[in-house]
C-alpha cells in the first residue's frame, strides 16, 4: 500500500523505538504535524515555545538516556533557530534526529518564502546531515541517519525533507531495526602496551572524559582504578561516570576544576585518558600540561588520538571493552607513596575557604543535595553555576548531569532539564543564573503546561559573573556589559507564567523553599539572591598550568 | 616546523554536497588546500578526490583522520611523492608578437607544451607534468607577458598495481 512522505516519517520513527519528539509547527511540515496528530497515541508531541529549547529538550532526552532524541521544526527560521541545539550536541557528541521542513523541491534556490539551505548551514556542526528530495528514499534515509547519529562516537544528524516529498506517496515496507554497527576493539598489542605502562607507573592519574558515559563505562573506569589504586579525575562531560563519593574519585581537572584532582594530574607519571580530548578548557596551556606524565589516550573516534595533545600511546576502540580487557591484563597493586601525596593535596584542598553562613553558591548546593536523591537529574545552564555545580554536586550515578560542555549554550539548561526529564520521569533541578534563565526562560510555558516536576534554582547575582569575573581578575574591574541592573522579578515571572515563583536570600528559606518545590507536582522557581562577587575558584588562568592555578582572591 | 606538501586521494561517494563536506572539513578546521581536483571514477557511484595541502606531519595525519571521519568518505590514502605519478595541466595565454613569437615558440618546444590557439595578439599554450615543470614554464613565459591562466591542479595516482578501491 502506498502511503504518504509525512506518514513514512511516523512508520519509521516508531521503527527506530521513538515515542517522544520535540519541536514546533510551521507551513513546511504542517503535513507531518498532521501525521502527528494522526499518530499521538504512540507519538507524544512535545510543544516547545521556541525551535531552540526543542533542540535542546531533545538533546537533555539523549542525554539522560542514551536514545537518539528527535526534534522537528519548519523551514527557514524554524530550521535555524535549531542551529544553536545542534551545534551543542555535536560538540558534546550526543546523538539527536533533528528534521525539518522545506520548502517544494521546485521552489528549491529561488530564495522562496522561508526557504534556507539548512543542509549547508548544519554541515559543520553535524555529523551527517540529508535532503531529501525523492520520497521513495525517504525512510532508508531516515533509518540511515539514525544509524549514523548513534554509532561510534555519537552526534546529530540533519534531515530535510521538501514538502512534496512529504505529501507524496510510495510503498512503505517496515523494517526491524538494524543492529548497531559492531564498534571498533582496541588492538590485543596496543592495550598490552597500555597495560606494560600502568604497572610501571608510579603516579598513574586516570582522566574520565564524557566518552566514559556514552560507552557505559563507568563500573569498567571503577574497576581499574581499583586494582591499579589510580585516582580517578574527569573532565566536565565525564561527571557522573563515576560516583563523587568513590575514595579514588578527585572529581573534574582543569580550568575550574578541583585542586587536588587538577594538581595530582599535573604531577602524575603517567595519563590515561578515557574518552575525552583534551580541550583547552581541560588542560590549560598544552606544553605545559602534566609536564611528566605519559600519555595513554583511549577514544572510539580515531580522530581524537593525537589531535590536541602528543600521546604516546593513542589506542581507537570501544571504551567499555578496552577498559575491562586492560584491567584483566594489570595486576592488583597498591601505591601508599601517591596515595600519601594525594592525601596531602586533598587537604590543602579541605583547607581552602568553603562555604560561609550566607546562602553562598555552595551552600545553595549543599542544601539542594541533601534534599534530591540520587535519580534526581541535575541540569546546569552555562557560566559560574554551572562551574560551581559540577565542582559540587554529590553525583552517584551515571547520566545525571546534563550540561552543555563543548559549546557551552547558555540558555541550554531549560528545554534539556525538560527533555531529561521527559525521558527518564525522575524529579529534575535546573541549576542556572540569572543570565542564562533570561535567554530561553520562554520554555517556563512549556515546563507548565506538561507539568514537569522540575525545580529551576537561579543563581542570581545580577551580574554575568563568569565574564564579570575575568574582567575583575584580567581587565582592572572594567565591568563592560556584565552589570544587568534588570527589574525584573523572577517571582512574578513565574506566577505570569503559571508556575510557582519563591524567592530567598539566606540558607534557611531556601531550604525551606526547595524542600516545598521539590514536592510539587509542576515547575517553581527560585530566585536565589547571591553576592555578585562570588568567585568560582580555583581557576586557571586561559593559557595557563597548575604552576600558575588561583585558589583565592583578595579584595 | 616543516611544511612540507601532502597528496591525499579520497574516494568518495558520488552525490550531491560531497565536495564541500570534504572541502568545508579543511577550512573549518584550519588546514590550507593548495589544489583540490575532483571527478568520476571508474564506478559513477563514486568519485575521487585529490587534494594537496601543506602541514607537518601530525597535520597530514589529523588532515587523514578527519577526512575519513566524514559519512560520505569510503576510503583515504596518503600518496607518497616517491610511489605517486602526478600531473597537473595548465592553459596559458602569453602575448604574441614578433619579437618574442619565435622565444616563445623554443620554450614551448622543449617543456612539450602544445599550441593550441594562435592569433596575431595572443597565442595559448597547454601543459601537462608535475607540479613543479608547470611552474618553471610559468616563471619562463612571465617576462613575455601572461595575459591569463588556468590551471587543473593535481591529479595523483599511485605506482604498480596498488589502487584506491573499496572493499
Amino acid at each position: 500500500m502506498k502511503i504518504s512522505g509525512a506518514k513514512i516519517i511516523m512508520e519509521t520513527l516508531i521503527e527506530q523505538g521513538v515515542d517522544v519528539v520535540f519541536g514546533y509547527p510551521g507551513g513546511q511540515v504542517i503535513n507531518i504535524f498532521d501525521e502527528l496528530y494522526q499518530y499521538q497515541d504512540r507519538i507524544h508531541h512535545v510543544l516547545t515555545a521556541h525551535e531552540q529549547g526543542a533542540s535542546h529538550a531533545a538533546d537533555g532526552y539523549a542525554r539522560a538516556t542514551g536514545k537518539v532524541g528527535v526534534v522537528i521544526a519548519t523551514s527557514g527560521p524554524g530550521a535555524t533557530n535549531l542551529v544553536t541545539g545542534i551545534a551543542t550536541a555535536h560538540l558534546d557528541s550526543v546523538p539527536m534526529v533533528a528534521i525539518t521542513g522545506n520548502v517544494p523541491c521546485s521552489l528549491i534556490g529561488r530564495d522562496s518564502f522561508q526557504e534556507v539551505d539548512i543542509m549547508g548551514v548544519t554541515m559543520p556542526i553535524t555529523k551527517h546531515n540529508f535532503i531529501v528530495k525523492d520520497v521513495t528514499k525517504l525512510a532508508d534515509t531516515l533509518r540511515l541517519a539514525f544509524r549514523i547519529a548513534k554509532s561510534g562516537r555519537p552526534g546529530p544528524v540533519l534531515v530535510d525533507i521538501p514538502k512534496d516529498v512529504q505529501i507524496n506517496e510510495c510503498e512503505f515496507t517496515p523494517q526491524e531495526t538494524v543492529p548497531e554497527e559492531a564498534k571498533p576493539l582496541a588492538g590485543e598489542e596496543a592495550l598490552q602496551a597500555a597495560a606494560k605502562l600502568l604497572t610501571e607507573a608510579k603516579k598513574p592519574y586516570i582522566y574520565c572524559g564524557g566518552g566514559v558515559l556514552i560507552g557505559g563505562a563507568s563500573e569498567e573506569v571503577t574497576a581499574l582504578a581499583e586494582k591499579l589504586d589510580a585516582p580517578i579525575g574527569c573532565s566536565m562531560m565525564g561527571i557522573s561516570a563515576v560516583p563523587t563519593a568513590h575514595p579514588l574519585f578527585l572529581g573534574m581537572q582543569g580550568m575550574h576544576g578541583h585542586y587536588a584532582s587538577s594538581m595530582a594530574e599535573h604531577e602524575s607519571d603517567l595519563i590515561l585518558a578515557v574518552g575525552a580530548r583534551f580541550s583547552d578548557r581541560a588542560t590549560g596551556n598544552k606544553l605545559k600540561f602534566a609536564p611528566n606524565a605519559k600519555i595513554i589516550h583511549i577514544d572510539i573516534d580515531n580522530a581524537e588520538l593525537q589531535k590536541n595533545i602528543e600521546v604516546q600511546l593513542g589506542i581507537e576502540g570501544d571504551i567499555k571493552d578496552a577498559l575491562a580487557r586492560l584491567t584483566a591484563m594489570v595486576s592488583e597493586q597498591k601505591l601508599p607513596e601517591w596515595q600519601k601525596r594525594i592525601a596531602e593535596l586533598r587537604a590543602e584542598e579541605n583547607a581552602m575557604p568553603q562555604s560561609g553562613n550566607t546562602l553562598t553558591p555552595y551552600r545553595i548546593i549543599d542544601i539542594m543535595s541533601e534534599i534530591t536523591d540520587e535519580n534526581t537529574i541535575v541540569a546546569t545552564d552555562v557560566g559560574q553555576h554551572q562551574m560551581w555545580t559540577a565542582q559540587r554536586y554529590p553525583f552517584a550515578k551515571p547520566r545525571k548531569f546534563i550540561s552543555s560542555g563543548g559549546l557551552g549554550t547558555m540558555g541550554f539548561g531549560m528545554g534539556a532539564a525538560m527533555g531529561a526529564q521527559l525521558a527518564t520521569g525522575e524529579r529534575v533541578v535546573l541549576i542556572t543564573g540569572d543570565g542564562s534563565f533570561g535567554m530561553n526562560l520562554n520554555e517556563l510555558a512549556t515546563a507548565v503546561t506538561n507539568r514537569i516536576p522540575m525545580v529551576i534554582v537561579i543563581m542570581n547575582n545580577g551580574v554575568l559573573g563568569m565574564v564579570r569575573q575575568w574582567q575583575t581578575l584580567f581587565f582592572d574591574k572594567h565591568y563592560s556589559n556584565t552589570t544587568l541592573a534588570r527589574q525584573t522579578d523572577f517571582v512574578k515571572l513565574a506566577e505570569a507564567f503559571g508556575a510557582k515563583g519563591m524567592r530567598a536570600a539566606d540558607p534557611e528559606t531556601f531550604a525551606e523553599a526547595f524542600r516545598t518545590a521539590f514536592a510539587e507536582e509542576g515547575p517553581v522557581v527560585i530566585d536565589c539572591l547571591i553576592d555578585e562577587d562570588e568567585f568560582v575558584l580555583p581557576m586557571l588562568p586561559p593559557g595557563g598550568s597548575m604552576d600558575d592555578v588561583i585558589t583565592e582572591v583578595k579584595g | 616546523m616543516e611544511m612540507e606538501r601532502h597528496v591525499i586521494a579520497v574516494l568518495v561517494s558520488n552525490v550531491s554536497g560531497v565536495l564541500s563536506r570534504v572541502s568545508g572539513m579543511f577550512t573549518r578546521r584550519g588546514f590550507n588546500i593548495d589544489s583540490l581536483t575532483v571527478g568520476e571514477t571508474e564506478s559513477s557511484e563514486f568519485s575521487r578526490i585529490t587534494v594537496s595541502f601543506r602541514g607537518d606531519e601530525a597535520t597530514q595525519q589529523q588532515v587523514v583522520k578527519q577526512v575519513a571521519k566524514l559519512h560520505d568518505v569510503k576510503e583515504v590514502e596518503v600518496l607518497k611523492p616517491q610511489e605517486t605519478v602526478s600531473r597537473e595541466l595548465l592553459l596559458i595565454k602569453v602575448k604574441n608578437d614578433s619579437e618574442t613569437r619565435q622565444d616563445i615558440l623554443a620554450a614551448a618546444n622543449v617543456y612539450r607544451a602544445k599550441i593550441i590557439d594562435y592569433s596575431l595578439e595572443a597565442l595559448c599554450c597547454e601543459i601537462t607534468g608535475e607540479s613543479s615543470k608547470v611552474e618553471a614554464f610559468i616563471e619562463l613565459m612571465k617576462p613575455f607577458g601572461i595575459l591569463e591562466m588556468c590551471r587543473t591542479g593535481l591529479v595523483a595516482l599511485e605506482r604498480g598495481c596498488n589502487c584506491l578501491k573499496t572493499e
